[in-house]
């Protein structure tokens, strides 16, 4: 037994002084994600390797369960700890459950933050949101009227009357509607986020509004539906359709010309900003209500009191690069 | 006529010395199996030999196999229980209810055993005493015990555990030698009693064995196929209390899958899928190989399919050796 805890206890000394010699040449990172083989996330992983390289002292762990769940990730979170890595940045699949593990990361001295699907604030340093509320409020306006330089009439087709979401985004849209001058919101209408009733809510809003340019959707099952819809009214270059949407599914609507540009958050910048961050906070930015924490090429994070911060503006596709994303989300 | 025949036949004094045996036996294989594991992980990553990352490492199996105990003996006596996991959310759910009413420590441990064994009830009295299929029963109970959560909870989750309540999957009796780690080693000893070492663990082999002839014998089959249903779902229950305290939460997506790793770890621990033979030691041995596998694996950031790759390589590996050096 005393022969078995030498044994032990010298090999635990060795790797400890292993992981200390890693540490010195190298920021190890691990970007965690729901599960692996997801297109959003390998994007993601792209973007950690860009800002690695960037870095040039960072190395780039990314892993996850097979599957999306909270277990799994428990037992990557476990096997990072006991690599030692630096820092830990993750997606998670429940924002409780993961709370015990992460916190015994942190105990251990590792720096924690979640991206994308948040971890609750006692479980994380920060949270970094791709967007935020105001930001895709002005951006789903932006887009219809930089399209329709003359201005007009535009209408909004949301999910459901009670998404919080969605309603949260028309209300901080309706609020900036103000700085874009000729541009006229004529009604709101909810497609509940099914592809036919969607599809119906636009046709209806055609026929209500014959001088209507544009029809926003800040959900992507109702920009592909409206675009369907603007399509197969034969209105392609008379209504622009916009909003947020996914560019697997809008490349062909993108291409047909029925929607001219659209946004939703990159994951290649998010993966980017999440290693950017972390970074950062290892090397001792402090993660606290108020702080400013750089993100390299994104700019600079403005931590809230829950210490959230939001990325940037949603990312705006079209034309030029619809057919790069197309493949990857 | 026969006398001459007899004469030429070489009759061994015993088949086997009793250290043949052993050796000969799948928990030698076992044991062989898990050295090389444990050694090839030891050279494959520098963090591997250190007692508190191997401390960490057996909460990958301590839940799973204290269920794989209680399955072991189910399936030696022809049974299966695919329910388990569900049985897990329900007995976590309705943890959640009674701590959310403000019940304390004590109130929400004894409520989560006490739907497992309910649970395990429901299954038993359908099995046994309504001679119905077990693999049927537990697939609709499966459902049916998950649903019933994903009633009450929806997409919410219940959080605020008392603190005191982490102990249980997160706390340490002494050293590193974790609370899960110690129930797992105390659970060990009694399942291996009680398989090995009594009446009951006799019965539980020979209904495996024949059912029929178990009954003529005066073997009270329904009777034991009923306790061994309870145990399992006692052992859910016990499961569900240490989950719950090691998540820290409940969502009724919890243990999702984790009844097919129970008997994976089970058939790997050399019981006969097909009832009548299997020991718990077979059991412990394969949830060590599972849980260092696992752990090995997940330290040299291999991803996760490649880990469910090699495990079911594993399983067939160890299955199949026996037959192919031992080929009778």
């Amino acid at each position: 037994m005393s022969i078995l805890k030498k044994i032990l206890t010298t090999a635990a000394l060795t790797s400890a002084m292993m992981a200390g010699a890693a540490q010195a040449e190298n920021v190890k990172i691990a970007l965690v994600v729901k599960a692996l083989g997801i297109g959003f996330f390998e994007a993601a992983a792209k973007g950690a390797e860009e800002a690695a390289k960037e870095l040039g002292d960072v190395e780039i762990i990314y892993t996850g369960p097979t599957d999306t769940t909270a277990e799994g990730q428990i037992e990557v979170i476990n096997s990072l700890i006991a690599q030692g890595v630096n820092a830990i940045a993750i997606s998670a699949n429940d924002k409780d459950a993961l709370v015990p593990a992460l916190q015994k990361a942190m105990e251990r001295g590792i720096t924690v933050i979640s991206w994308d699907s948040g971890v609750a604030p006692e479980g994380r340093q920060m949270h970094l949101n791709p967007s935020s509320n105001a930001l895709i409020g002005n951006t789903i306006i932006k887009l219809a009227a930089d399209n329709m330089p003359e201005g007009g009439d535009v209408a909004i087709l949301s999910a459901s009357a009670t998404a919080t979401n969605q309603n949260i985004w028309i209300e901080e849209a309706k609020k900036v509607l103000p700085n874009y001058a000729g541009i006229n919101l004529v009604d709101v209408v909810y497609g509940d986020d099914l592809a036919d009733k969607s599809y119906r809510e636009a046709q209806g809003l055609i026929a209500k509004y014959p001088n209507l340019k544009a029809i926003i959707a800040p959900t992507t099952v109702g920009i592909l539906a409206a675009s369907q819809a603007v399509t197969d009214g034969g209105l392609i270059g008379k209504v622009n359709v916009t909003g947020l949407g996914l560019p697997s599914e809008m490349a062909g609507a993108v291409e047909s010309g029925a929607t001219k540009s659209f946004a939703i958050w990159n994951p290649i910048d998010l993966g980017y900003a999440a290693t950017m961050l972390s970074y950062n906070i290892v090397k001792g930015a402090k993660a606290e209500a108020g702080a400013e924490i750089g993100m390299g090429r994104m700019g600079t994070a403005k931590l809230d009191d829950n210490n959230e911060a939001a990325m940037s503006d949603p990312f705006t596709y079209d034309a030029s690069n619809i057919a790069e994303f197309k493949s990857i989300f | 006529m026969s006398a001459p025949h007899t004469q030429n036949r070489h009759l061994p004094d015993r088949l086997q010395t009793p250290a043949m045996r052993a050796l000969r036996s799948w928990e030698a294989l076992l044991v062989v199996v898990f050295i090389l594991i444990f050694t090839a992980n030891s050279f494959a990553s520098p963090y591997f030999l250190n007692v508190w990352n191997l401390s960490d490492a057996t909460f990958n199996f301590t839940e799973k196999a204290m269920i794989a105990f209680a399955m072991a003996m189910l399936i030696i006596a022809g049974e299966i229980d695919l329910s388990v996991a569900s049985i897990i959310a329900l007995a976590s759910t309705a943890m959640g209810l009674v701590m959310s009413a403000g019940y304390g420590v004590p109130v929400i441990v004894v409520t989560g055993i006490a739907v497992g064994l309910i649970c395990g009830a429901i299954n038993g009295v359908l099995v046994a005493g309504m001679n119905l299929p077990s693999i049927v029963v537990t697939i609709g109970t499966m459902s049916l015990f998950r649903g019933v959560s994903f009633i009450i909870l929806g997409d919410q989750a219940f959080t605020g555990y008392p603190k005191e309540f982490a102990f249980f999957g997160q706390g340490y009796v002494f050293w590193v030698i974790s609370f899960e780690l110690f129930l797992f080693a105390i659970t060990a000893v009694i399942f291996y009693i009680l398989l090995h070492r009594t009446n009951f663990g006799r019965a539980v082999f020979v209904i495996g064995n024949n059912p029929v002839g178990a009954l003529f014998s005066g073997v009270r089959v329904a009777r034991v196929r009923f306790i061994l249903f309870l145990l399992t779902g006692l052992m859910s229950g016990i499961a569900a209390v240490c989950l719950t305290s090691r998540l820290g939460s409940t969502r009724p997506s919890i243990a999702t899958g984790m009844e097919l790793e129970i008997i994976t770890m089970v058939v790997l621990g050399g019981v006969n899928i097909l009832g009548g033979s299997g020991s718990i030691l077979g059991v412990v041995l394969a949830a060590f190989i599972m849980g260092m596998v696992t752990f090995g694996i997940g330290l040299l950031n291999v991803p996760g399919i490649v880990m469910s790759i090699f495990l079911g390589l594993l399983l067939i590996a160890v299955i199949a050796a026996p037959k192919l050096i031992w080929r009778k």
